[in-house]
């Protein structure tokens, strides 16, 4: 614990969430808006600012002086608690996920704690009692439908999501996230196991049960930030807009910026886990044939330039994840409540769970 | 870990585990009890037990309480709120946690071990999860596996309690 | 009755729905791009863009007093528009002509005449009921104001978006 890493973690958490995460996710709302648009034919908001960029500034500005209106019957405490636990987890799970390489000799990661993976399923699972809490404390039917709702999906879920990981870790040996990307850049993303050891059948065959696990977590994540398919804590249709209905002003902004806080920190995890993080395999010509490893270790402005640019990949593919989510929501509609559940407990359980012995047999019978 | 920050969580833990018994509102206790759930995982986080830590809050915490409230806000426990204080039984409870209060203090003074102060431990190089997966599969693994078919009699057995009937 | 609608059998491709979410989200992804590239048509951006070009004749606007080749303002204040209007957003207080003007054997003129612009529903009643050709619906949409007052168009305000009409039957001429 010495004076320089305090302040680069300081520094790093400061960046994160002012500069990284609050504006990523006000103009996530506003890609939300825009994509939705365009694939309904629309143009969206294009008015505040050059294409409507300042859009989110004057919906903060909007949300900050409407009405804070707390309805007479609710539960006070747990009414005003309720949006600060939406929000919190969401932002806290982004510590663990290595988001660069290393700039100046930082590794550009807040906390590389070694249960890394863990951490993350640990704090998103706290997520939820932001959302029940809002359920319950609002006093009224449709937030407590959403809240019970949306704690049992979570619950359902997280099975899924624990056991889509596991092959991941199975072939990594180690939970901390920085090895899990490291592990990635020198044979090849986990979803292309295959890239730099191309004659290798095993690596072909592992490729089938870690696709199969991306997809699952992905569908996993979907569920555990109610995104469509999966919003049936909040559908505007049925439940009146669910756990945040008796909310206004920045309480329910709260929420709302929490859903896009908890989109953001899943696609980086997913990023992480399964796309290569911040690695992006540059061929290189001189001496052969060769992935060409950019980071942050070069002297020099070669360093800074190199540690830059894969924060600027992880970001990228973290940017091309949220257009998946959008389009996804945009595309599909809602599930039944019973075919949630089923969906959950009786395809992607079992799916996850058979995947982690296809890949278990296929590392014990191949020896990699 | 500096001991200002043990004893903040010590007593957050205690506090909130208080809260737990004390509230009156089911959903105040249960939530109560999630918070004494996070200072017991900042206690072993200190420890430098983070797998023991994050489990703690990832099961108990995150998924076990997270049913309790699930169940909770499903019943109608309104009753629970009015009903009457038993003091005479209250009196009681108090008076056997006292005795054991008392009892462990007496036990753990008299022990010659407890009043020593142990080298601190050797920081391991190998991760948590590591070393305890090599324990449960090496040393421990019979135990582990009855435990693992002990926990399907209970799945098999609460799946075949909630199925429904077919007429 | 009530009938039970059978659900359709559905094979196991149909079952997995994969094949339908993959297809549903090729026709989302194909209606981005188009509208990205400006192949769809899209809403008119309105105040950068404006229709008023193509209105149609018919389009029934604003209504309007008009004033005649002479310069008369043609409505004699027989006050049937007032009268007809479904909303009754006409007001008109009529006055008399002296009998030293060219027009004196008109006898009337609106002293006043106000439609307020809140209440008036564009349903074109006044012009077809009026039997001087003196009010007329224009072309006309964009009327806004901050306040109701604003929005109460009195004669001058209405004998300037009518203007002067050209081509209708002028049975006020001196000669006639
Ligand atoms: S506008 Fe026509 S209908 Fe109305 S008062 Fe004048 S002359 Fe009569
Ligand atoms: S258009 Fe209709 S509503 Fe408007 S002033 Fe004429 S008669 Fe009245």
């Amino acid at each position: 614990m010495n004076v320089f890493f305090i302040t680069t973690s300081l520094l790093k958490i400061i960046g994160m969430i002012f500069v990284v995460i609050l504006p990523m996710v006000s103009y996530a709302v506003y890609a939300e808006r825009r994509v939705s648009a365009l694939i309904q034919d629309r143009l969206g908001p294009n008015r505040v600012g050059p294409a409507g960029l300042f859009q989110p500034i004057a919906d903060a500005a909007k949300f900050l002086f409407k009405e804070d209106f707390t309805p007479a019957q609710v539960n006070k405490f747990y009414y005003w608690l309720a949006p600060c636990l939406a929000m919190v987890p969401a932002i806290t799970t982004i510590a663990v996920v290595p988001f660069g390489s290393t700039l100046l000799g930082v590794p550009m990661v807040i906390a590389d704690i070694n249960v890394g993976i863990l951490y993350v399923f640990a704090i998103s699972s706290l997520g939820v009692y932001g959302i029940v809490l809002a359920g319950w404390a609002s006093n009224s039917k449709y937030p407590f439908l959403g809240g019970v709702r949306s704690s049992s999906q979570m619950i359902s879920y997280e099975l899924s999501l624990g056991l889509a990981v596991i092959p991941v870790f199975l072939l990594v040996g180690n939970l901390r996230l920085t090895n899990v990307v490291r592990y990635q850049i020198e044979n090849g993303w986990m979803i292309a196991p295959f890239i730099g050891d191309w004659a290798n059948l095993g690596k072909w065959l592992l490729a089938i049960p870690m696709i199969t696990s991306f997809f699952v977590f992905t569908i996993a994540v979907f569920a555990e930030t109610n995104r469509l398919p999966f919003d049936l804590p909040e559908a505007e249709q049925e439940l009146a807009g669910g756990y945040h209905t008796e909310y206004s002003s920045m309480k329910f902004a709260l929420f709302f910026l929490g859903e896009y806080a908890a989109m953001i920190t899943g696609s980086a995890i997913i990023v992480t886990l399964f796309l290569g993080g911040w690695h992006l395999p540059l061929p290189s010509l001189h001496g052969g044939f060769h992935w060409l490893v950019v980071d942050g270790t070069a002297p020099g402005w070669r360093g800074v330039v190199g540690g830059l640019f894969n924060i600027a990949t992880f970001f990228v593919k973290v940017a091309a994840l949220l257009f998946m989510f959008m389009w996804v929501r945009w595309t599909l509609p809602r599930f039944r409540y019973d075919q949630l559940m089923r969906l959950g407990w009786l395809f992607f359980f079992e799916i996850a769970l058979v995947n982690i012995f296809i890949v278990a047999g296929i590392l014990a019978y191949f020896q990699f | 870990m500096s001991p200002i920050l043990f004893w903040f969580f010590a007593l957050l833990m205690l506090v909130f585990g208080a809260a737990v018994v004390v509230n009156r509102n089911p959903i105040a206790s249960a939530l109560n009890l999630v918070v004494s759930f996070l200072g017991l995982a900042a206690l072993f986080m200190s420890l430098d037990a983070f797998f023991i830590g994050i489990i703690q809050v990832l099961v108990y915490a995150g998924a076990v309480m997270v049913l309790f409230l699930f169940i909770i806000m499903l019943l109608d426990l309104r009753a629970e709120r009015l009903r009457k204080i038993n003091w005479v039984a209250s009196a009681g409870g108090v008076a056997v946690a006292l005795a054991l209060l008392v009892q462990i203090f007496y036990v753990i003074g008299h022990l010659t071990f407890s009043k020593q102060t142990f080298p601190p431990l050797a920081r391991s190089e190998i991760d948590d999860v590591h070393n305890i997966g090599l324990l449960l599969f090496g040393n421990y693994n019979l135990p582990f596996q009855i435990i693992g078919v002990l926990v399907l009699v209970a799945t098999i057995g609460a799946v075949l309690l909630s199925k429904r009937e077919r007429r | 009755m009530a009938i039970t609608v059978a659900r359709p059998k559905r094979n196991w491709r149909e079952r997995l729905y994969l094949p339908a979410i993959a297809a549903g989200m090729v026709i989302t992804i194909k209606h981005f791009k188009n509208t990205i590239f400006g192949r769809t048509k899209v809403t008119m951006q309105y105040p950068e863009e404006k229709w008023d070009s193509s209105l149609p004749e018919h389009y029934r606007g604003a209504p309007a007093l008009v004033r005649d080749t002479d310069g008369r303002v043609r409505c004699v204040a027989c006050q049937l528009c007032e009268f007809i209007c479904p909303p009754r957003a006409i007001k008109i207080i009529p006055g008399e002509i002296p009998s030293t003007d060219r027009f004196a054997k008109v006898e009337k003129y609106p002293e006043e005449f106000d439609i307020d612009m809140v209440r008036c529903i564009f349903c074109g009643m006044c012009e077809e009921v009026c039997p001087e050709q003196a009010i007329f619906l224009r072309k006309d949409y964009a009327i806004t104001g901050f306040t109701r007052e604003e929005m109460v168009h009195d004669k001058d305000k209405l004998l300037e978006i009518g203007g002067v009409m050209h081509g209708v039957v002028l049975k006020w001429n001196e000669k006639k």
